[in-house]
């Protein structure tokens, strides 16, 4: 059952984010980018994470790819041009990805084997209460610092677009 | 067997977006797109994070996860108020177009 249901949602999400990258409409990219967050979001339940599962449809999918909506729509963004200097990405690209990617994976197989086993429902290790217990005691300072990184944020998005005003 | 999955395959998948975030940043054009390819490998560690933060049996992943969340929202705030500045200021959405502090 945890199988299946981790081939479903790897292939999902290895699916939409090939499309994230392969799509030449940003709109596409941006639902296909969906796609991946919902399909993390479900693995993360597996992985025993039911908090940040919740936080992932909320932030990414709800408010983050939104705004991407928001700003491919406001600037009309269409179809990317192509350009002469992309010959080069297929024919050097791609296999450095692949080596990247298998050199990667190479490095986590030999240092996780097959024995170490993840089962559904075995560590839940990220429900409301365990999280907030360790944001608000382990993590205080780190977690009030976020709200000053955030508070800089919208300071910065604000100054930065107001000149669209005028 | 089929209760359970390895938990590499989750580090594999992980190395797998990373590497597909990754080939997007640096091929894409569109400056909206390349933005897109990096939420996907922030999206990729946080898989990662999750996973150990299950193999560990320790929430401190998981609260690392929710940290990257909330410097991904910041971040793209502020990267989207640039795209708009950029665009208004240039009229292209291209990154090679954005070249002016190139040599």
């Amino acid at each position: 059952m945890h199988t299946v249901l981790f081939l479903i949602f790897a292939a999902i999400a290895t699916g939409c984010g090939a499309l994230v990258v392969t799509r030449r409409q940003p709109v596409s990219s941006a639902l296909a980018l969906v796609g991946v967050m919902v399909s993390l979001a479900a693995l993360y339940l597996m992985l025993g994470g039911p908090f940040i599962a919740a936080v992932q449809i909320i932030v990414y999918a709800g408010a983050i790819v939104v705004l991407f909506i928001f700003v491919i729509m406001l600037l009309n963004a269409g179809r990317e041009r192509r350009t002469e200097g992309s010959l080069m990405a297929p024919l050097l690209g791609i296999p450095l990805l692949i080596s990247l990617v298998g050199a990667l994976s190479y490095v986590v197989w030999r240092a996780f084997p097959e024995t170490q086993m993840v089962r559904l429902g075995g560590n839940v290790v990220g429900t409301p209460a365990q999280v907030g217990r360790s944001l608000f005691t382990t993590y205080l300072l780190p977690f009030e610092i976020t709200s000053v990184l955030i508070l800089i944020a919208i300071v910065g998005a604000v100054v930065l677009a107001y000149k669209e005003l005028d | 067997m089929a209760e359970s999955v390895p938990l590499s395959w989750y580090l594999v998948l992980s190395a797998i977006l990373f590497g597909l975030g990754c080939a997007g940043f640096l091929f894409r054009r569109n400056i909206i797109t390349v933005f897109m390819s990096i939420e996907l490998m922030l999206n990729a560690v946080n898989l990662s994070f999750i996973a150990f933060s299950y193999y560990l049996d320790q929430t401190d992943g998981n609260v690392f996860a929710f940290f990257v969340m909330v410097v991904a929202a910041a971040e793209a705030a502020v990267g989207l108020a640039i795209i708009l500045t950029v665009f208004k200021n240039r009229a292209t959405l291209e990154v090679d177009e954005v070249a002016s502090m190139k040599n």
